[in-house]
């Protein structure tokens, strides 16, 4: 070998070793530097403070209660819709269309996965809220309900990408298996197919919500902005706050190192780890039907 | 002279249990030498272990020597790369990279830093005559490999390794899943091939082992039974277990 | 009798739950085309050569959006310089390298983590780290390399979904020939990995084009009289300058704000059939 290629050999493996480490790297620092800008908040503001309902920056009122409700009522509600719309287009796309229409409706609800979250808020500002307002004779059409529907909207897509392939990876044998006993498609999907594709579904709903929690524009745009306690039944119809669009929205006007300042890394730490235990816990749901898998097979 | 010399070999599976038990064998430069026996016997386990492809399996040594012309090749100081420009290996099912078939027989080389056309060329030429394969493809070089039958592919993987032009050559089944004119195609080509180069074989039936072997070696569940000539092995087995898998009575 | 009843049940049914299916996937599949349709029609109206060419003026309400294309344009070229070789080296890692152990369980545990961060916290973590700390400032090289981390996630796994698709019987070929791993992979795996690979990265890069949070820190400016000279400059880009027209510009003419959309449309569409086209080709032209 040549001396050009040694150094290849030499340097190249190396430099890829480091990259592979690269991704702990990174989720040290963003931890780091979160923890760091963040936990000066639980210093500067007392913890019965952050947990009240008010939250009210101007007048140094940090409760963030209202802001994890609104999040949460806004995430239930996208949900609602995620969830029949995801696994019934999942169901559809790998159990019933024919290939065909397979191979052309797939692409188009990957396209929605791509589709900015800017633009979604956009029409939603245009088209969603005001339809909205007339239709369900709202004083606005800025609510909890609007983000659900654009939310669940852009949810779906993950749900029907990963619940898809799950449906897929369900061996044929298993149908077959099931036909041969005289169950009708329909019977076979819901009492074999899907069951057997439990855990891979549950990944896609759960990775559904991860992506749900974390939407910023769209929620921003849409649900009104105004950080009150979201708990009563009607609160979708209302206006809320979401932990996201208070970041996105206030982070711009305060000044550095001031507590508000510290407050919404704190918030910003707070959906970090919401996140992190959000998708440690998909995934371990595939690690572990996966060994178990193997146990059966062995 | 013995080209390969294997002294109380002892293979190990990751987790611990045994794959081959004290194997003592010397193989002969320019013949035709045949490990056959029942499946999981160990023989394809021994086959890779002579070119240390092993290092890429789970399977491990646990002690013993391999030689190579005298120098022991499981010292951990062994240039493994040159090691397979000279122990080369023709596998079960014909894999042929995803590439033209000229590239495929200079794919070797160019991994080697040879750079010249002509080289290169004339390495094309004399894998696929040694192969019996020249005359078949010569004016289609170019096209991928992938569009040859499953006989022409498995030639091709033959000329490709005798293109570096090796010393010893392993085959593991390489006639498995291949039709009986192909079969008997590579099966002349290797009687042609032992003048030049030593032949370690892994028959996917004992017939084959039969019409092929100048020596050979029976493996059963780990263990070397017998070793002898051809002649001998098939028609006087010195071994009881031996004679009854010949005979068909297990399998 | 008894039996053939329950067969028309069992058949009714099974008509009933595929036309809900159908129903269901159609409401699904509808708004997308409608989105898309409503888009089109509305801005298209907008588009023309000054449009695309021209900078804003009379406080975003005429005028043209070219810096906030060329803006965009900037962002995600600065994004894949960072992210794409880092993100391919990282998925060779682990599809040839990586033993399987806990340290490589780690890193997959960081990476599933790096995925579903929200985008304003990378945002934060952009302006600790890049703005502040580092005194890039609000600039194009503090929001490129915000939207590298968070691209970084999609791009290693498509890569490497890219390169376990190769087969192994390949890669112990080259080695019986004497070949190094390096060798393997830079000759073999990574040439008929790389239509997988580019399209994920082109996916991965359609999402940081698209991405308004992670730059509203670091890098996104609302006006801008000229474009941008250095890396260091801040800039404009579309989905911000959308954003902003859209909630902050009062009296914004309807017409401009739906021909930012469509532009921003036209540019992730564009990658997306993009990424389409290579995958199918790719499929068809394959070797194995």
């Amino acid at each position: 070998m040549d001396k050009k290629n040694s150094w290849q050999e030499f340097v190249i493996p190396r430099l890829i070793r480091a990259s592979g480490y690269s991704a702990i790297v990174f989720v040290a620092l963003i931890f780091y530097f979160l923890l760091r800008e963040g936990l000066p908040a639980l210093a500067e503001v007392k913890l019965g403070e952050l947990l009240s309902q008010r939250w009210y920056p101007i007048e140094a009122h940090f409760g963030i209660l209202p802001l994890i409700t609104g999040s949460l009522i806004v995430t239930l509600g996208a949900m609602l819709v995620a969830i029949p719309f995801g696994i019934g287009t999942a169901v559809f796309l790998s159990e019933i269309a024919p290939r065909w229409l397979r191979e052309v409706l797939k692409p188009l609800v990957e396209l929605l996965g791509g589709l900015p979250s800017v633009m979604l808020g956009f029409l939603g500002i245009l088209v969603l809220s005001p339809f909205l307002r007339i239709f369900l004779n709202l004083p606005t059409g800025l609510t909890a309900l609007a983000g659900s529907l654009l939310l669940g909207g852009i949810a779906v897509p993950t749900v029907v990408s990963i619940a898809e392939d799950a449906l897929d990876a369900v061996p044929m044998s298993y149908r077959e298996g099931a036909w041969a006993l005289g169950a009708t498609r329909w019977q076979t999907i819901w009492r074999v197919t899907l069951p057997a594709a439990r855990s891979g579904v549950l990944t896609a709903l759960m990775l559904g919500v991860g992506r749900t929690i974390g939407e910023t524009m769209t929620v921003m745009m849409v649900t009104g902005n105004a950080p009150v306690m979201a708990i009563a039944l009607d609160s979708i119809l209302h206006p809320v706050r979401t932990m996201t669009a208070t970041i996105a929205a206030e982070m711009g006007e305060v000044a550095t190192g001031s507590t508000h300042y510290h407050v919404l890394f704190f918030i910003g730490m707070l959906l970090f780890l919401i996140s992190l235990v959000v998708n440690v816990l998909a995934s371990s749901v595939v690690f572990r039907s996966k060994k178990r898998a193997e146990r059966v097979l062995s | 002279m013995d080209k390969i010399v294997i002294e109380h070999l002892n293979l190990q599976y990751s987790d611990g249990t045994e794959s081959l038990r004290d194997i003592n064998l010397s193989i002969p430069a320019h013949a035709v030498s045949v490990l056959f026996g029942p499946a999981g016997g160990g023989k394809s386990s021994l086959l890779r272990c002579l070119n240390r492809l092993n290092d890429l399996t789970e399977v491990k040594v646990a002690s013993g020597r391999i030689l190579l012309d005298g120098e022991n090749i499981l010292d951990p100081k062994t240039d493994v790369i040159a090691l397979r420009r000279r122990v080369g290996m023709v596998f079960a099912r014909p894999v042929v990279l995803p590439m033209s078939m000229r590239q495929n027989l200079t794919y070797a080389l160019e991994l080697a830093g040879e750079k010249r056309r002509s080289r290169l060329e004339e390495a094309v030429e004399r894998g696929l005559k040694l192969a019996a394969l020249w005359d078949e493809v010569k004016d289609r070089l170019d096209e991928p490999a992938i569009a040859l039958s499953g006989g022409q592919q498995q030639r091709l993987c033959l000329a490709r390794v005798l293109a570096q032009q090796p010393e010893v050559i392993l085959l593991d089944e390489p006639t498995s899943g291949l039709d009986p004119i192909s079969t008997a195609k590579v099966e002349a080509a290797l009687q042609e091939l032992k003048k030049e180069y030593t032949l370690v074989l892994v028959p996917h039936s004992v017939q084959q082992a039969a019409r092929t072997a100048d020596f050979a070696a029976f493996f059963l569940q780990g263990e070397l039974v017998e070793w002898a000539p051809g002649k001998e092995i098939f028609t006087h087995p010195q071994q009881q277990r031996t004679e009854d898998y010949v005979e068909g009575r297990f399998g | 009798m008894t039996v053939k009843r329950s067969r028309m049940d069992r058949t009714l049914m099974q008509r009933l739950g595929f036309a809900l299916m159908s129903l269901v996937a159609m409401l699904t599949i509808i708004p997308i085309l409608a989105v898309i349709v409503y888009i089109v029609s509305k801005g298209a109206p907008a588009i023309s050569w000054e449009f695309l060419s021209g900078f804003p003026h009379d406080g975003m309400r005429a005028g043209g959006i070219l810096p906030a294309i060329v803006g965009t344009l900037y962002l995600t070229l600065g994004t894949a310089v960072f992210s794409v070789p880092l993100g391919i080296a990282a998925a060779i890692y682990l599809s040839e390298y990586a033993r399987e152990n806990w340290l490589t369980r780690a890193i997959r545990i960081a990476i599933i983590n790096l995925a579903g961060i929200p985008s304003v916290v990378y945002g934060l973590f952009g302006l600790g780290l890049f703005v502040l700390f580092l005194k890039f400032g609000t600039s194009i090289l503090a929001a490129s390399l915000t939207l590298s981390i968070m691209t970084l996630p999609v791009i290693i796994s498509a890569s490497e979904e890219a390169l376990r698709a190769v087969p192994q019987s390949f890669r112990t070929v080259s080695i019986a020939l004497g070949g190094t791993r390096w060798q393997t992979i830079r000759r073999i795996v990574l040439p008929q990995a790389l239509p997988g690979i580019l399209t994920g990265v082109i996916l991965g890069l359609e999402r940081a084009a698209g991405e308004t949070a992670p730059i509203l820190f670091t890098g996104a400016a609302f006006f801008l009289p000229q474009l941008p000279h250095s890396p260091l400059d801040a800039t404009m880009a579309l989905p911000y300058h959308l954003f902003v027209i859209s909630t902050q510009v009062p009296e914004m003419p309807i017409q401009i704000q739906y021909g930012t959309a469509l532009v921003l449309l036209a540019f992730v569409l564009l990658m997306n059939v993009t990424a389409t086209v290579i995958r199918s080709r790719a499929r068809a032209r394959r070797q194995w």
